[in-house]
């Protein structure tokens, strides 16, 4: 199984583990990721504007690239995905894609098909699957999903789960051999860019997330975006934060190679 | 610029339908950015739908919202407030020398694990 595979900017630089355990574990799991040639960063937030052409032509440029090669789209990063699933979407519409393609000097039509890690893991592999690859089940590991926004909103768009009530990550998390914890705020913002010029309004927000996990009994919150991840440690997170891509590659006895 | 071309401008950016709203507040109840904004979503779609758009240009809620969506998918009449903050701010910051962050601003703002996601991300939602 090949696909194409988009990283982004921060994947090879913060956030290195988040690419290179997601690596690892598709390797163990027989799927290989493709990365796209010369991609350019997504922009980390989709712009709702409809006017607005040139913040969508770095994602269209990977889409297109994937539909040339035949594959379908793999991202890890909560934020591409949502970038390149709303431009994705955004494409669909004949009179927006005839500007953007005029600009591109290429015909795009919004037909790559795009998977978020965790979809793929589910709906590709499949979980009962990864659960027979599992070699170190994290066994009695109390893990609270974060979801975020960017996973799960607009819904009309990313249709990943439910948006109020999800459960990939929760299924993910079974299938490692861990116990998913519920709490209310998995599916709220941690604040995310506002933490550059207002940490007061982020640490508000990451703490209302981050300790609803601690009261709920989680020993550990997982995560698929750096932002998340950076806003929760940062404004003192009493548990660790971690990728679910680490978490993968542990279960399946290849973090260390 | 005139009041009602204004508004025209900021529904053709968005998309958005503030005409749809019945004031029920769901969009501001759920808004993480609830406290930090001097005007709420329901105030903006409200606001917009009236033609008072002046005072949300210049407000700092503009750059407060957190683009979130979380207004935009519990919203029972598909309002989409989120969209409409981000016109109005586009509509301030696309004004010759309206940026709201240069890239002087970002030494002294950073740390050593701030995302490189954080940046640009800022950076689109705060400058042209
Ligand atoms: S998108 Fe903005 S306005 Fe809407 S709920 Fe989120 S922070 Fe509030
Ligand atoms: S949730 Fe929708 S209908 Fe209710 S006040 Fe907000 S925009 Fe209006």
């Amino acid at each position: 199984m090949k696909f194409s595979y988009y990283p982004g900017c921060t994947l090879k630089n913060k956030a290195k583990d988040l690419d290179e355990y997601a690596r690892k574990s598709a390797l163990a799991l027989g799927v290989e990721l493709e990365e796209i040639e010369n991609w350019q960063c997504c922009g980390g937030v989709f712009t709702t504007a409809k006017d607005e052409i040139a913040t969508k032509l770095s994602s269209v440029r990977a889409l297109k690239q994937a539909q040339d090669k035949g594959y379908d789209l793999v991202t890890v990063c909560s934020a591409c995905h949502n970038v390149i699933k709303q431009t994705n979407f955004a494409m669909q519409d004949e009179e927006f894609a005839s500007k953007v393609n005029n600009y591109n000097g290429e015909v795009y039509d919004g037909s790559t098909k795009v998977y978020h890690y965790l979809e793929l893991l589910r709906d590709v592999i499949g979980f009962d699957k990864v659960k027979e690859k599992v070699v170190n089940p994290l066994k009695g590991k109390k893990i609270a999903p974060y979801y975020g926004c960017l996973l799960l909103r607009p819904n009309g768009v990313m249709k990943m789960d439910d948006p109020e009530n999800p459960k990939i990550m929760e299924d993910f998390i079974r299938a490692i051999g861990a116990d998913p914890v519920y709490y209310a705020n998995r599916n709220e913002c941690c604040g995310g860019y506002v933490a550059l010029e207002d940490a007061e309004q982020a640490k508000q927000s990451s703490n209302r997330v981050s300790n609803n996990a601690v009261n709920c009994g989680a020993e550990v919150i997982v995560t698929a975006c750096p932002l998340c991840k950076y806003n929760l440690v940062k404004n003192g997170s009493k548990i660790p934060v971690i990728y679910f891509t680490e978490l993968l590659a542990e279960a399946l006895g290849v973090k260390e190679n | 610029m005139d009041n009602n071309l204004l508004k025209e401008e900021l529904i053709r950016i968005s998309g958005a339908k503030p005409v749809k709203c019945m004031s029920c507040g769901k969009c501001s109840a759920t808004c993480p950015a609830y406290e930090q904004m001097e005007y709420h979503p329901h105030q903006f779609v409200n606001m917009i739908a009236n033609g008072d758009i002046e005072p949300l240009l210049n407000s700092k809620s503009i750059y407060k919202c957190l683009t979130c969506f979380a207004c935009v998918d519990r919203c029972p009449r598909g309002v989409e407030p989120a969209k409409l903050v981000e016109a109005v701010r586009l509509v301030s910051v696309r004004k010759q020398g309206n940026n709201h962050l240069t890239a002087n601003d970002i030494p002294q703002l950073l740390d050593e694990e701030i995302p490189q996601q954080a940046l640009v991300s800022a950076f689109r939602k705060y400058t042209k």
